[in-house]
């Protein structure tokens, strides 16, 4: 393999041309993030343009705020390694066998993603909750926590992995097996390795949602159980102490900027090569894998099938009793009778029109990004993978607000609507960019070298060839910046906006108001963005079926 | 007398600023008004401003009061907005204190309560509501309990984990209740809001971290194990309103209830400040005040303004609200937090 490694990872643009293809999402990552946070971070720190450091001493004498960091940590650790070990099995199936409804399962596992948390932690008490039918109450404890934030980033292990794993050609595995290894042999001593890069990649992105996690911790967590995130809201919401929230911001970034980068160092050395295999995954063969898909399958329905399947029961259940479609007129009829709702139609349109861009602006910047990833030298991309992935550690209060105070010059976009799909796209880049760039970086580059000598140039032999070879990983990447958008309360709600509700601005809405009809409105529009996110997600997965042309 | 004297006084010296300051205020096409995710009015009650005064207004809107309020100081040298409206008493000195707005004595002031105003009318009360413990009707009757008539009512075994409260760090009515409790039990005697607190703790109180947490997952009526919770006395109209129901299902304790008041002020910084004092204006106008009710669940500031019947029917005002002057909430909020998480928290 170290032979080949030479071949992969060299830049098929040169060295100006490289340049370039960095500079784009440099540029867009500097202006939108880096600017804004440092120019926001600095209003706080400093007092008359002065540093003021005994806010650092009150905050590390704090023993609340000690503690507070500690659980951060602690339960980002747990969620990030119970999400990883739940999802491979799943990563596993999804990307070995064919069975019925599994590109509808596929897409359901995107949808937990969008879902407000209000209305998911209604869900989830009814399971576990005071009074959940399992008698099992689990409020205030690290286990709830823990149980939805593997709910929620499921998807990003079954997706990111399942993708990578399905272009391991298995007959590796096979080849391991007929000469005597046993399953778990094969599996540890061949597809593991090979699946390093994926596994690594995902568990970042993991452990940074839950490390910033704030919705979950707000509603399942108690008084004793805060996060960095939910502090940096207190701070600056409770009590106004810009001084307090920048420090932890601060902390919070310098706290993820270690670990990126040694998990930086980590993946670095385990790119590997692999050959790009097209054809369809078989059904399960005989009765052990017959056994091992469907119970799979079934655990990952519990996991993400019952709190959705209460949902939509509950979207049915009328407020007057009864079953029925009460509950989605009701939406249509509150509008009517008070301006403190928005119309379910303007919503939708809303969302949609911000999700699509927000996948456009994510998708462009995170393939070039990708694209300079794999071929910058290494010391330049491991800084350049940093600055990708930090957005998704910033606190959202810091980019809201950072927006508001830096976004001013050259030209005044601190109340432009662009600004919402652009919040949207720096959260999803990260995703984007860690589900392509470990494809990008096994493509081998005689293939490339191959249409050089046929006549193309660099650019033409990169857009046929390295593009094609990851555009699977390319429609991962987009659905997840769609859903991303499609979900997205963090940043945008810390952001003035003129006024253009999104789905979940609706839902918010709605959940403000007392009755059983607007929470069972607001319930309802829940499921309609739930199958809203989940038809667009089928529709931008159906588009990775193997062309005839691909390798 | 006087004071009409000084009312016509200040309106000549306002027609001469505006005079003076028409030079550079040109008449606007548009005005930005700043405010929280609770703003609501009928459809089209804002373009009938437009149609008189031919500026249209774009509503911007931030997550809460809280956001806003942290956006609008934020952005003093350079402001977003020239209008803003949602800024609550708890947070009102520190506004002030920033230096946000420009004071305007609105033409309908008179048909406001006195006790809303501001001195200097540094900004303007456009409505106000209470802060109230609500009941589950049905809830306590399947426990046979009576409802609870005061706060020293909720100290009794009686209610022993029966009480859903919200954070007062990061919510507004819960630190409203927080504040009735300090004006109830004040610092200084024998028996403090702090004993009042622990012993609330003793008894089981269920602290949430928002409104919607308490009433939707907390409260009875949503299936949850806390008939009373910290809501609105405007939530039993609400209720009725919202679901059509003959009767409202929840009912009010109209002692321990906190006064919040929202204002609305003109931001200083803005290019179009005779727009922006039009806009005021219209806000307390009657037909905004009469449109207020049923959007916001709030009542009117304008004392002329007709209640809806859900209301007048349903609603139960408090007596005696607790209220607070805004100067002391700003001195003490952040300790009374503190204080508070850490009796929560022991």
């Amino acid at each position: 393999m170290d032979s080949n490694r030479s071949l992969i990872g060299r830049s098929p643009f040169g060295g100006a041309g490289t340049a370039a293809v960095v500079a784009v999402p440099a540029l867009f990552l500097a202006y939108f993030f880096l600017y804004p946070v440092a120019t926001i971070t600095y209003r706080g720190l400093t007092t008359d343009g002065r540093f003021n450091p005994a806010v650092l001493g009150d905050i590390l004498s704090d023993p609340t705020l000690q503690g507070v960091a500690a659980f951060t940590l602690w339960q980002a650790v747990i969620s990030t390694v119970l999400t990883v070990l739940a999802g491979l099995p799943a990563a596993w199936i999804f990307a070995r066998f064919d069975f019925p409804g599994k590109s509808l399962m596929r897409a359901a596992t995107l949808v937990p993603f969008v879902l407000p948390t209000l209305v998911v932690g209604t869900a989830f008490l009814a399971l576990i909750g005071p009074r959940g039918v399992t008698g099992v109450d689990l409020t205030g404890t690290l286990a709830i926590i823990v149980i939805a934030h593997v709910f929620y980033n499921y998807a990003i292990v079954v997706r990111g992995v399942g993708t990578y794993w399905e272009r391991i050609d298995p007959s590796l595995e096979e080849a391991a097996r007929s000469l005597g290894a046993s399953r778990t042999q094969a599996f540890r001593t061949i597809t593991l390795p090979l699946l390093r890069p994926a596994i690594a990649s995902t568990s970042a992105l993991v452990f940074l949602f839950s490390f910033t996690s704030f919705g979950v911790i707000l509603l399942l967590g108690d008084i004793h159980h805060s996060t960095i995130e939910v502090e940096i809201w207190r701070q600056t919401t409770a009590y106004l102490r810009l001084d307090i929230a920048s420090t932890l911001a601060v902390m919070q970034l310098i706290g993820v900027g270690l670990i990126l980068m040694l998990y930086g160092r980590y993946q670095m050395r385990t790119t590997v090569q692999f050959s790009h295999r097209a054809s369809l995954p078989p059904r399960p063969a005989n009765r052990h894998e017959r056994t091992a898909v469907w119970s799979i399958l079934g655990i990952s329905g519990a996991l993400v099938g019952l709190p959705l399947g209460i949902l939509i029961a509950r979207s049915m259940m009328q407020p007057q009793g009864g079953i029925g479609f009460a509950n989605y007129l009701n939406l249509f009829r509150l509008t009517a009778k008070s301006g403190a709702f928005v119309h379910p139609v303007e919503a939708i349109v809303n969302s949609l029109s911000f999700a699509v861009i927000a996948a456009v602006i994510g998708v462009t910047i995170g393939v070039l990004a990708s694209a300079g990833l794999s071929y910058a030298r290494p010391r330049v991309a491991r800084t350049f993978d940093l600055l990708v992935m930090l957005p998704l550690g910033t606190s959202a209060v810091t980019i809201g607000f950072g927006f508001l105070v830096a976004l001013d010059w050259p030209v005044d976009l601190r109340t432009s609507l662009i600004l919402i799909p652009i919040a949207h796209a720096l959260v999803a880049i990260p995703f984007v960019v860690r589900t392509i760039s470990p494809s990008m970086g096994s493509v081998q580059h005689h293939l490339r070298e191959a249409a050089a000598t046929l006549g193309a140039t660099p650019a033409k032999a990169w857009w046929t060839i390295d593009l094609r070879l990851v555009s699977r990983s390319i429609l991962v990447g987009g659905a997840f910046a769609f859903a991303i958008s499609m979900g997205e309360f963090g940043a945008t709600s810390f952001i003035t906006r003129p006024d253009t509700p999104t789905i979940p601005i609706a839902i918010f809405r709605l959940l403000g108001h007392p009755g059983s009809t607007p929470f069972g409105a607001a319930v309802a529009l829940s499921v309609l963005l739930m199958f809203i996110t989940g038809i667009a997600v089928l529709i931008i997965d159906s588009l990775r079926r193997p062309t005839a042309g691909e390798l | 007398m006087n004071r009409r004297l000084l009312r016509t006084a200040s309106a000549f010296v306002a027609t001469l600023l505006v005079a003076t300051a028409c030079t550079s205020d040109s008449k606007p096409d548009k005005i930005v008004l700043l405010t929280h995710d609770s703003f609501a009015l009928s459809e089209g009650t804002l373009e009938a401003f437009t149609e008189k005064t031919g500026v249209t207004v774009s509503v911007h809107t931030a997550r809460d009061a809280g956001t806003m309020l942290n956006q609008a100081i934020l952005t003093l040298d350079n402001p977003i907005a020239d209008v803003i409206y949602g800024i609550d008493n708890a947070f009102l000195s520190r506004a002030i204190d920033a230096g946000l707005f420009i004071p305007y004595t609105a033409e309908a002031i008179d048909t406001v309560d006195p006790l809303l105003r501001v001195p200097g009318d540094i900004v303007t009360p456009i409505n106000f509501g209470d802060v109230c413990v609500n009941y589950d009707i049905e809830g306590l009757d399947t426990l046979g309990i009576p409802a609870p008539q005061t706060l020293e009512d909720l100290l009794d075994p009686t209610y022993d984990g029966l009480l859903a409260v919200q954070d007062p760090a990061t919510s507004s009515p819960g630190l409203a209740f927080l504040l009735a409790t300090i004006v109830a039990f004040p610092e200084g005697t024998d028996y403090d809001w702090r004993a009042y607190w622990t012993d609330l703790f003793a008894n089981g109180v269920v602290v949430t971290s928002d409104w919607s947490e308490a009433y939707y997952t907390r409260f009875t009526r949503a299936g949850g194990g806390q008939p009373l919770v910290v809501s609105y006395a405007s939530s039993p109209p609400a209720e009725v309103f919202f679901g059509e129901l003959s009767q409202a299902p929840t009912g009010v304790m109209t002692q321990g209830c906190f006064r919040q008041i929202e204002y609305a002020g003109i931001l200083k910084g803005t290019e179009h400040e005779s727009a922006a004092r039009q806009l005021i204006d219209f806000l307390l106008s009657q037909s905004v005040q009469e449109d207020i009710p049923l959007n916001m669940f709030v009542y009117p500031a304008n004392r002329d303004a007709a209640l809806p019947e859900v209301f007048t029917l349903f609603a139960t005002l408090p007596e005696n609200p607790a209220v607070m002057a805004p100067d002391t909430i700003r001195e003490n909020r952040e300790r009374w937090i503190r204080e508070w998480t850490a009796i929560a928290r022991s």
